[in-house]
Formats: structure tokens, C-alpha cells, sequence
């Protein structure tokens, strides 16, 4: 009876939500802020990647405010899961999880560097081919992730984590603020410098120096959001 | 035709939508209604991407091989906000499964008909 009410109301839902859409021819090319964008990313910019423009340059405030949101969880997550060290045992207990075999060691010894250089390489290029600071961070964080699964006593350091993660923030910030200062129109991440030319590497101006920012905080964030993740220890005991 | 492949492509996103939507109003597991939010956004992010689609556009990305010339490309503006929604909807799965295991600490179950103070 009431999954009966649920599908309905879902029904109701989604007729008045296809309705709306289905006014919008699909594959139609519209008149809209794109084609600034579109025109104003290689000339004014000289940025190949469009989107890494509008996220980074366009809406580069709302960039800060999404990693804000990041750091928010990270943060959250760890007041959440916080949990003082109980008494009998003293210090932090190892993992109870099994210790992985040692092909799947080799391999993800094998396989870390090559991870930390592919993540390194999509957000130096973030303005030049699909990817950026995000995507770079996360690829990151799965290397580590490939680490903390095949290497039970292989630990985070959180102290390093945290101070890689706020040096990344603040130098988010401060070319913020330094376009400010620097910048033409003194407006808040606005680029000061020398933009150089079309799909070169040293193109676009602050915006692949942001990206590379967001890289090292996204990559720092996720790896600290795994550590945390991983290091649960699996019991039912009740503070 | 065109109206048959923006019913199916836009009906499919808001399916995925309805089927996120319905697994967190019926299901009594958390981690599974966990995983119904993240259906839900990926469902939401596809119909962003939908709508930003030309026919025949390529990337927005201005490589050296379509540089210069005068190449249709697709709406770039909803592909850097479904970025940005992936990155949130990341964030809302982490603090929720987070929450998830403080409440198995604390009540030992995961089902929430079983947690008695969460009834009302």
C-alpha cells in the first residue's frame, strides 16, 4: 500500500518533469551565454579546454566555494568517525583486514608511480585536454587507495596530508586576492598574467597555476577522506 | 524521430532519477539508501549533460586540430556544472556514509526500523 502510494506520487513526479523537458528539442543548437564562452575562452584566454575556463576562470569563485565544500566533508568526516583510542588496547590497533598477497604488493608497488604521474599529468594539462585539478586529485587518491589496500601497516600521514591540503587553499586564495591586486579590472581570481598563446603549455595565465592548486588539495582531501575510511575499526561497542 | 530520441534520452535520465528516488523513500537499509542519493545524482548529472548536447558537436575543447576552423561544439556550460555536482554529490556520500557508521556504533544495526529513537 505504501510502495503503491510512493510509485504514484513518483509517477506524478516524473510525467511533470518529462513534461518540462520535453519542450527542449534535444540536439538542437540554442542562443545562449555558450557561445560567449565558446568565443571568449581562446581569444581573450588563449584556453583550449572551455570547461577548465568556466570552472576555473568564469565561475572561479564558485570553483573556491566547491572546494570549500570538499574540505567541508573531509572535515566532517572526521568529527564524525571521531573516536578517543579505547583503554585496553592503547594505541591505534592495527587493521583487522587480511594482509593482501604479495602479487597484488608487487603490483601496486609496480603501479604507484606511474597512478602519481598520470594524476600529475591531467591536472598540469587540465586547460590543454579533458581533465583538471578535480579529476587529477582523484586519480591520486586512488593510488594511495591502490597503497592502504595492499599494504596493511602502510599509514597516511595525516600531519603531511593537512599541510599539503591548507598550502594548497591558500595558494588557491592568494592568487585569488593577487589578481586583485595585480589584475586589470582588480576583480577576485582575475588573471595577471601573460597569457601566451593557443595550446601551448604555458598558456591560459593563474588558471593552470589554480588547477594545480586544486590538484594537490582535491588529491590531498580524498587520500586523508580513504585513510579515514579504511582505518574503522570493525566493532559494535558502544562509547 | 527527433521527438522519439528526446523522449527516450531525457525519459532515461529521469528514469534513473524516479529509481534513486524511490530506493531512498522505500528502502529500509541506510547503506542502500545511500546508494539511491548517488543513483539519484547520477541520473540529475546525465540530464544536465542531455541538455548541453548539439548534433554533430564535438568537444568544447579547442585542440590544435579543430583550432582556427569553424567546428560546431556542444554547450560547454552544463558540462562544467555536472563537474561541479560530482564533486558535491561525492561529498553528500562520504558525510552520509560517515553517518551511517556512527549510527551502527551506536545502535548496532543498520536497518532504520530497528533504531527506536528514530521513530516519531
Amino acid at each position: 500500500m505504501k510502495k503503491l502510494v510512493i510509485i504514484s506520487l513518483l509517477l506524478v513526479l516524473g510525467y511533470s518533469l518529462m513534461n518540462t523537458f520535453s519542450d527542449i528539442e534535444f540536439g538542437k543548437k540554442r542562443e545562449g551565454i555558450s557561445s560567449y564562452f565558446l568565443e571568449h575562452s581562446p581569444d581573450d584566454l588563449q584556453v583550449a579546454n572551455t570547461v577548465t575556463a568556466i570552472v576555473v576562470s568564469f565561475r572561479g569563485f564558485d570553483t573556491l566555494g566547491e572546494v570549500t565544500v570538499l574540505f567541508l566533508a573531509a572535515t566532517a568526516m572526521g568529527t564524525i568517525l571521531f573516536r578517543r583510542r579505547s583503554k585496553h588496547t592503547g594505541l591505534n590497533p592495527q587493521r583487522k583486514s587480511p594482509q593482501a598477497s604479495r602479487i597484488v604488493q608487487a603490483a601496486g608497488k609496480l603501479l604507484f608511480p606511474a597512478i602519481m604521474i598520470l594524476g600529475a599529468y591531467v591536472f598540469i594539462h587540465g586547460h590543454l585536454t579533458p581533465g583538471g585539478g578535480f579529476q587529477g586529485g582523484a586519480i591520486i587518491a586512488t593510488g594511495f587507495l591502490l597503497l592502504l589496500i595492499s599494504y596493511r601497516q602502510f599509514k597516511v600521514e595525516h600531519k603531511y596530508v593537512t599541510w599539503i591540503e591548507s598550502l594548497a587553499g591558500l595558494s588557491f586564495v592568494t592568487i585569488g586576492l593577487l589578481g586583485m591586486i595585480l589584475g586589470p579590472h582588480n576583480s577576485f581570481l582575475e588573471n595577471f598574467l601573460n597569457v601566451g598563446s593557443l595550446n601551448d603549455l604555458l598558456s591560459g595565465g593563474v588558471i593552470a597555476l589554480v588547477y594545480i592548486a586544486v590538484g594537490f588539495k582535491v588529491g590531498a582531501e580524498l587520500t586523508g577522506i580513504l585513510d579515514t575510511l579504511i582505518n574503522i575499526r570493525e566493532t559494535g561497542d558502544i562509547d | 524521430m527527433n521527438q522519439i530520441l528526446t523522449y527516450s534520452v531525457y525519459g532515461s535520465a529521469i528514469l534513473v532519477m524516479l529509481i534513486g528516488i524511490y530506493a531512498v523513500l522505500t528502502k529500509k537499509n541506510l547503506i542502500k539508501i545511500v546508494i539511491g542519493l548517488s543513483i539519484m545524482d547520477s541520473g540529475f548529472n546525465l540530464l544536465l549533460v542531455a541538455l548541453g548536447y548539439i548534433k554533430g558537436g564535438t568537444a568544447p575543447i579547442f585542440s590544435p586540430a579543430v583550432a582556427g576552423k569553424d567546428v560546431l561544439m556542444v554547450d560547454p556550460v552544463p558540462q562544467a556544472l555536472v563537474l561541479t555536482a560530482i564533486v558535491i554529490g561525492f561529498g553528500v556520500t562520504a558525510v552520509a556514509l560517515s553517518l551511517v557508521i556512527r549510527l551502527y556504533r551506536k545502535h548496532n544495526t543498520i536497518k532504520i526500523d530497528e533504531i527506536k529513537t528514530l521513530k516519531w
